[in-house]
């Protein structure tokens, strides 16, 4: 399941949910991004989405990650809008019968997401704002399950 | 077509959002980038650093290789940051 929003999330009533009437779950992980203050150089983290995009790409997303591991359920929630350090911004979701699968559909999920989900962040300090530049690092971490990471080329 | 700029894009260009009609010969989204760099010095600024800027076609993400031809919404936006 899919979810992108403004608001808040719980990561305790999102895994209830994603169990609720189920007894065939074995492992669950859940990986959660929040922001970070940078030692006082962020006050406050505004991240632009492209609304007709983002659900279609996190789908397509989670679609691959379903593809390659036997999950029994996933989950990502993606947060948009202004947002302050130690707020949330992403949850992801995997359960599966043992926890390879679960641990390595989390973090494929992460690492797809972070190269091809349309948004960006903004950062705003007392020094100013700026865009958050892509890290080659995230492109180098999707690029190990053998995803291309559409650059120009 | 609609064309949409995201982030830096969107404020180098000045712009969020605009329906254009590009001349006949510009069939990719490497020329059309080049059309539209040639109508101003925001979009020029905009799309300096080209190679770095990707695009999408009707909400799915494409090569600057990629025609343009019956496309309805053409997105350009930096590379991505969320997570």
């Amino acid at each position: 399941m899919i979810r992108v929003q403004q608001e808040d999330f719980d990561i305790g009533a999102e895994i209830a949910r994603l169990k609720a009437g189920r007894t065939d779950i074995g492992a669950i992980v859940t990986f959660t991004g929040t922001v970070r203050d940078q030692g006082g150089a962020v006050t406050e983290m505004t991240l632009e989405h492209y609304p007709a995009m983002t659900e279609a790409e996190l789908s397509r997303i989670e679609a691959e990650a379903r593809a390659r591991w036997p999950l029994q359920a996933s989950l990502v929630v993606h947060r948009y809008g202004a947002l302050k350090p130690g707020d949330d911004i992403v949850l992801v979701a995997t359960a599966s019968e043992h926890r390879d699968a679960a641990f390595d559909a989390a973090r494929f999920l992460m690492d797809y997401l972070k190269t091809r989900a349309p948004f960006w962040k903004r950062e705003d300090g007392p020094h100013g704002a700026r865009w958050v530049e892509a890290e080659v690092r995230d492109s180098g971490a999707a690029s190990r399950w053998g995803l291309k990471t559409h650059a120009a080329e | 077509m609609r064309v949409l700029y995201f982030a830096w894009v969107k404020e180098k260009a000045g712009i969020a959002a605009e329906d254009i009609e590009p001349p006949e010969g510009v069939a990719t989204v490497a020329e059309l980038i080049v059309w539209l760099k040639s109508r101003g010095p925001e979009f020029a600024n905009a799309f300096e650093r080209a190679e770095i800027i990707r695009a999408a076609i009707d909400q799915s993400h494409v090569r600057h290789d990629a025609p343009i031809a019956g496309a309805r919404e053409i997105a350009f936006f930096p590379p991505v940051t969320g997570g």
